[in-house]
């Protein structure tokens, strides 16, 4: 899928480097490891790879700093031989998007990466600290820090987070991570459709088992429990008596990680014919959402907060939605220029977007395209 | 601590701007009375006053896009106010400036215990939002201790934690949306009961903007499910180092305890005095607090105080009942009081890396030293959010002013030790002075550039977060 229009490349090989591309070049396209990029630009190839190399990792404090081009499996490598990792869970969606390439710690960040754990612990914007930029003047700003609790000043580090590339060129992020887990529980209960799944999960949430998973594809609901495996066994125990139906447990990393990583990448749309639609909404609202819709194919992830659907292709989702909003992930750029790819918003949140683009990009030289 | 002069040109025109506000709002929402007036002159940073020129007691999101269409209209300054227990000042108006109270805005919009959130009105506080769900097994998860009265306007505001955040995370953890009331008078809804929103997240920006942006009139807030139980251990120890290894040590453990509190000598003697809690006589204190069904508290505690043991702990305590846990609960609870009873004193709350707790808190005593006030810690060590409170005699003159020389030392320490200036309390007009020691020009710029954007003639809360001389130019715009 081709999305940018490419005309020559940029690979600065540090910040300094960032800050001179940028005071001389014109309209870019902001790029990490080009793996997760869904919305459209046009301009020259601003490449942030050379950027690499954690900075600081202190395992006792739960935190580490990283160039933003750093690729994501050292990152992961480095956290697993201290047994933490990151805790936001990194979707992984080469093989939905057919695409090649090394993740970046970077464009993690800028596409705000989040996978099942977030019904649990967060997004990854929750778990952002800190973060140096480049903004479109050339001009290094730096916003928080790498201490968990901080609030001084505004918080340009949640803005940064998920913002696409669009307000600057992240040079350093610092986040926080988490211990690895003692074990992992997974209890599938089969035969369930939407509502039947979306009731087990709201009622499995609103429960004090601390669930970091909560999901539903092929007609099986899949609950997910991290911990000791003395705890586990006691909340699994009391899930069993609250389901009162038939539900089979998966225990171990090496049964579960699968599992949860099939979800996480949406494996179940790879190698389909179809575009690939991200719904967010009350779980309450899912299954009616769903019926007005009419998806080739369903997934619930975050207990029914977020959706994905496979839809036909060139179907204007959003025109048959009469609630939550919707993001076109996987479709052709024909079809991504005609619907847009990020949900439309109000008209006053799309004129402040606009102002705080044209604040920390005047020339409009990043992502021009992205974001409406 | 210096406030912009008043604007005469706003104070001149008080009548006018009153017979407007009157107009719009119910009789009793403008309150214009001298006497009346001192109630909204300063919040918990006691220590600096002024009258405003009014206040106003909203009670819908229409009346506070009414207050703000005339202020913006007018030119006039507009202090936003949720239960004034800042610490910060946050809340701390100038004599041309209008106070806007939320205090009457507060109802309960919705509960959905199936989606898990809450919607209410801001002005409600932070326990009366965990009482209307309590019922049906569920909570807001965080807790500032001045959760009795702080309101979730100024938790919004200022981002705020409490000693649970540890594993609950704070305030912007657990923001799904917002109704806001723009500088001009615009209402604008941002996110929503979805565990995300589109486009930027203006969400995260708003949360902790201390009244810089808007007026959040209504908010929808992530509820949890209750715990089963929690109980804690306490732990004393011969010096500050091994404390702080300690607490290194269950973090990356893969426990999360829902809070680790670190208490120093000065603050044990002083609850001793004061509470009579029973604590050891140490150097260092940790209370640490896990969660869960009985048998998984048991086993929890267990685990914390195995790893405890490697370092020698003078004094273990594990709870064995709710009568236990309110006694070791009980000196850090009243460490604040313990400390107002034997002077005035001023809370900090700089953040540090957990690893710099041993060396900061060392230096932090050479310091008090140094400048001949006495300062006990109290903390959040879990996260390392320090609170060192600084004991001054606020009738003797000078004192004040020494303790907040000292004070700008310990917060710039805790800079230099790679951390920030506040954790939780907010930068208001208490820390803003000092952003220039951890923010670069080109930092505040872009922090003050999102401000213009929101606010363009710079009417709410100004003279807070930025240092005065920085935003000079903006503020005069107004």
């Amino acid at each position: 899928m081709s999305i940018l229009t490419a005309k020559e490349t940029l690979a600065p090989q540090s910040e300094a480097e960032v800050c001179a591309a940028i005071r001389s070049t014109g309209a870019c396209v902001i790029e990490g490891g080009g793996t997760r990029r869904i919305g459209l630009a046009e301009g020259e190839r601003l490449i942030t790879r050379g950027l690499s190399g954690v900075t600081l990792y202190e395992p006792g404090t739960l935190t580490f700093v990283a160039q933003a081009g750093t690729p994501l499996h050292e990152i992961d490598a480095l956290l697993a031989s201290e047994n933490q990792r990151l805790a936001f869970e990194v979707p992984d969606l080469r093989g939905l998007f057919g695409r090649q390439g090394d993740s970046t710690i970077g464009g993690v960040v800028a596409a705000n990466a989040s996978g099942p754990r977030r019904v649990a612990s967060g997004a990854c914007r929750d778990f952002c600290l800190g973060v140096r930029f480049v903004d479109g003047r050339g001009q290094v700003v730096k916003n928080g820090g790498r201490v968990m609790k901080n609030v001084t000043g505004l918080d340009l580090v949640k803005l940064m987070a998920g913002s696409h590339g669009t307000l600057g060129v992240l040079t350093e992020v610092s986040l926080k991570v988490q211990p690895l887990p003692e074990t992992v529980v997974t209890l599938v209960v089969p035969g369930c459709d939407a509502p039947g799944a979306v009731a087990i999960m709201s009622d499995m949430l609103g429960q004090p088992f601390d669930l970091t998973g909560a999901a539903w594809l092929g007609g099986k609901v899949m609950l997910r429990l991290e911990g000791f495996e003395t705890s586990l066994r006691y909340r699994v125990g009391r899930m069993r008596a609250r389901l009162r139906c038939a539900a089979e447990e998966i225990w171990g990393a090496e049964a579960c990680t699968p599992i949860w990583c099939g979800i996480r990448d949406v494996e179940a749309f790879n190698n389909r014919g179809g575009d690939v639609w991200r719904v967010s909404v009350k779980p309450s609202e899912a299954t009616g959402l769903i019926e007005a819709v009419q998806p080739e194919d369903v997934m619930f992830d975050w207990g029914g907060n977020r959706l994905w659907l496979l839809m036909k292709e060139g179907t204007d989702l959003r025109a048959k939605m009469t609630t939550g909003h919707a993001t076109l992930v996987r479709a052709s750029d024909e079809t991504k220029r005609r619907l847009g790819v990020f949900h439309p918003q109000s008209a006053v949140l799309a004129r402040i977007s606009a102002g705080l683009r044209h604040k920390f990009d005047p020339d409009g030289k990043f992502n021009q395209g992205m974001m409406g | 601590m210096d406030m912009p002069e008043p604007e005469p040109g706003t104070l001149v025109r008080k009548p006018e701007l009153v017979a407007r506000l009157r107009a719009v709002l119910p009789e009793d929402a403008v309150i214009d009375a001298p006497e009346e007036l001192k109630a909204y002159e300063c919040d918990a940073l006691a220590a600096y006053r002024c009258p405003p020129l009014l206040a106003v007691l909203p009670e819908t999101t229409g009346q506070v896009s009414e207050i703000m269409k005339i202020c913006h209209d007018m030119g006039v300054p507009v202090v936003p106010r949720g239960a004034g227990t800042s610490l910060a000042g946050g809340a701390l108006p100038t004599a041309d400036a209008v106070i806007l109270g939320v205090a009457r805005l507060r109802e309960v919009l919705e509960i959905n215990t199936a989606d898990r959130y809450i919607r209410v009105q801001t002005g409600m506080t932070n326990l009366s939002v965990t009482a209307a769900v309590e019922d049906e097994g569920f909570f807001y998860a965080p807790d500032p201790s001045s959760q009795l009265a702080c309101a979730i306007a100024g938790n919004i505001a200022m981002n705020s934690g409490g000693a649970h955040c540890l594993k609950y995370g704070v305030t912007t953890n657990n923001l799904l949306g917002v109704t806001m009331v723009m500088a001009d008078g615009e209402v604008v809804e941002i996110g929503g009961a979805e565990m995300d929103a589109p486009g930027l997240d203006l969400l995260g920006l708003i949360c902790g903007s201390e009244g810089q942006l808007g007026v959040v009139t209504e908010a929808t807030l992530r509820i949890l499910p209750k715990p089963e139980g929690a109980r804690p251990v306490l732990f004393g120890f011969d010096s500050n180092e091994v404390a702080g290894a300690c607490v290194a040590d269950i973090i990356r453990s893969g426990l999360i305890p829902v809070a680790i509190e670190f208490m120093d000598r000065p603050i044990i003697r002083a609850t001793e005095e004061f509470a009579g809690a029973g604590y050891p006589d140490c150097e260092a204190l940790l209370i640490v607090e896990v969660e869960g069904s009985e048998q998984e508290i048991a086993d929890q505690l267990a685990r914390i105080i195995a790893i405890a043991k490697r370092h020698n702990p003078v004094a273990i305590r594990e709870s064995q009942s709710a009568e236990e846990s309110t006694r070791i609960w009980l000196g850090r609870k009243s460490a604040f009081g313990a400390m107002g009873q034997m002077g005035d004193y001023i809370c900090l709350d700089g953040t540090i890396p957990v690893g710099e707790l041993p060396s900061v808190l060392n230096r932090i005593a050479d310091l008090a030293a140094e400048h001949g006030h006495m300062v006990g810690n109290v903390f959040h060590a879990g996260d390392g959010n320090m609170h060192p409170l600084i004991l001054y005699n606020a009738n003797e003159p000078g004192q004040l002013e020494s303790a907040e020389r000292l004070g700008a030392e310990i917060l710039k320490l805790c800079v230099d030790a790679g951390g920030c200036l506040t954790g939780e309390h907010g930068v208001g007009v208490e820390k803003r002075e000092l952003m220039t020691h951890q923010f670069a020009p080109a930092d505040l710029e872009a922090q003050m550039a999102v401000k213009d954007v929101f606010d363009s003639t710079w009417i709410l809360n100004p003279a807070k977060v930025f240092p005065l001389d920085v935003s000079a130019t903006r503020r005069a715009r107004a």
